[in-house]
């Protein structure tokens, strides 16, 4: 049983990171690298503190 | 202001940007927060009794349970403030300077993923040990859990979170199951803490025992600062980090009083000293069946969650990096659908698995121990200089910590006594370590620093500190 769940084990893996790297380069291929890289610190708190105590 | 753009991947991104998302509350940053943490009290506090003797582990549980106290207070204040990604990385870099963020960003990544690669390591030990079975190595155990885990990461952090809040439950449960199962109240029974803990054998090398004793007590708690890595997406950063963080050290510093007082009643402190798995030892020495399984998969699910908590903290110090030119901005990329920093994730996949299946248990827990006690220094820093900076109502705190500086002094003297046992033990690994940072920051200032737009790395909107 304990080898059987080990080589399932291997199994789930590659279908994982196959289904990442896949995942991955449908995404870059799909969408701009600005619009994927444009995350910016801070933007909630631009918009919500004033900072007025 | 809101434009739907509908693809392939059938999303909505909002006006031209994409951002990590905001869903996670309290319970989300406690189930990170204890999640890294409570594997720590399935293994590896337990090699402090090897250092010092049984209550050399029970006097650096109080002592280190004061350091992470003074972590989490000091974090709960400056992250309340400063909520972004990156968690630390971010503190260092508004209120130290850049140079700082970079290798606090380094001693989180080290932290956390040398951490992921001894939870991995030690659920494949516990089932080969398990199953007892020839020729079953660790290895596809190893991968599924690095694997797995990076593919939950990979689809969003809610799930992620929340998973990791249903397994760190159960495993905690398992500890209180577990204590009150052996009858704490009554010596004798099943408990035999006055036999095995005599005024002969507490403290066998002395004091000097209890401060080598010191490298192994921070695995009592180490990692409870990672919650400030989901900084950019709870939905109420005020709230949520300084609740979680201080609700998560409370449940801690329970988890391993109890965890202690079983596993000392019922092991001699030389066996507790070496043994991998103290907590699942005591349910076989319980001799329940029931207790004994409870433990095993309790171990198994406390170093699920760990290593989970480690992939996203890791991922996130790495993609605040990369969003601001620390490192090549490609990692800060944002998957549009599930609204994770993918690439950082994918990036640091392939480092776990070969560090876990290169490295021993032994080497990746102190790289881990060694980055975080780093950190652990700059924190009692940079607290400092965030009050004299930004002094009590110049800007809005979510949280403001009492007694300041004690927290800090004490957090500073604590990490130097740590830094004294860790070069007792690991001497070569603490010079390395290093003369590594050393070399990198060099890297860094000389190279790396001209590619970062300066202005942009400053995004908080605070007034100028005091004295400029």
């Amino acid at each position: 049983m304990w080898m059987g769940l080990s080589y399932v084990c291997w199994g789930i893996s590659a279908v994982l990171a196959l289904w990442m790297l896949y995942d991955w380069f449908k995404v870059d291929t799909t969408y701009s690298e600005d619009m994927l890289t444009s995350s910016r610190e801070g933007e909630l708190e631009a918009v919500s503190e004033k900072h007025r105590i | 202001m809101t434009a739907a753009v509908e693809t392939g991947l059938t999303t909505t991104i909002h006006g031209d940007r994409v951002s990590l998302l905001r869903v996670l509350g309290p319970a989300h940053v406690w189930a990170l927060g204890v999640g890294i943490v409570l594997v720590g009290e399935f293994t590896g506090w337990n090699f402090s009794a090897d250092k010092g003797g049984a209550l050399a582990a029970l006097i650096v549980c109080w002592i280190v349970g004061l350091l992470y106290t003074s972590v989490a207070m000091i974090d709960s204040e400056v992250t309340s403030t400063v909520a972004a990604a990156g968690g630390q990385y971010a503190q260092a870099k508004h209120i130290v300077g850049p140079l700082m963020a970079f290798n606090v960003a380094l001693f989180l990544v080290f932290a956390y993923t040398m951490l992921e690669v001894s939870d991995a390591i030690l659920l494949g030990d516990t089932i080969v040990a398990k199953a007892g079975v020839e020729g079953l190595t660790h290895n596809s155990f190893i991968a599924a859990t690095i694997v797995v885990l990076a593919w939950l990461n990979y689809r969003g952090v809610l799930m992620t979170l929340n998973v990791n809040f249903v397994i760190t439950a159960i495993a905690y449960v398992s500890i209180v199951i577990l204590f009150f199962s052996v009858s704490p109240w009554t010596q004798g029974a099943v408990l035999k803490l006055n036999e095995l803990v005599t005024p002969g054998n507490a403290l066998p090398y002395g004091w000097i025992g209890v401060i080598a004793a010191f490298q192994f007590g921070i695995w009592y708690y180490l990692g409870i600062e990672g919650t400030t890595q989901a900084a950019e997406e709870v939905r109420s950063p005020a709230r949520s980090l300084p609740y979680g963080t201080m609700a998560g050290m409370i449940t801690l510093l329970i988890a391993a009083a109890m965890t202690w007082y079983v596993c000392a009643s019922m092991m001699p402190w030389e066996y507790l000293g070496i043994t991998y798995y103290p907590l699942w030892d005591a349910g076989k020495l319980s001799g329940s069946p029931l207790l004994e399984n409870l433990l095993f998969i309790a171990t198994l699910l406390s170093a699920l969650a760990s290593a989970n908590g480690c992939i996203n903290d890791a991922a996130r110090a790495w993609f605040s990096l990369g969003r601001d030119r620390y490192l090549p901005s490609w990692f800060s990329a944002v998957h549009p659908k599930y609204r994770t920093p993918y690439r950082s994730i994918l990036f640091l996949l392939p480092i776990a698995l070969a560090f876990a299946f290169i490295a021993d248990l032994n080497q990746a827990i102190t790289f881990s121990i060694l980055s975080g006690v780093l950190q652990y220094t700059f924190m009692s820093i940079n607290i400092m200089m965030f009050r004299k900076k930004w002094p009590l109502g110049s800007i809005r705190r979510g949280y403001t910590h009492p007694f300041h500086p004690l927290p800090a002094i004490v957090l500073f003297c604590l990490c130097m006594v740590t830094f004294f046992a860790i070069f007792l033990g690991f001497g070569s690994q603490l010079i390395a370590m290093t003369v590594f940072y050393f070399l990198i920051s060099l890297w860094f200032h000389f190279y790396r620093y001209k590619f970062v737009r300066r202005g942009d790395q400053f995004s908080m909107p605070w007034p100028k500190p005091q004295g400029y």
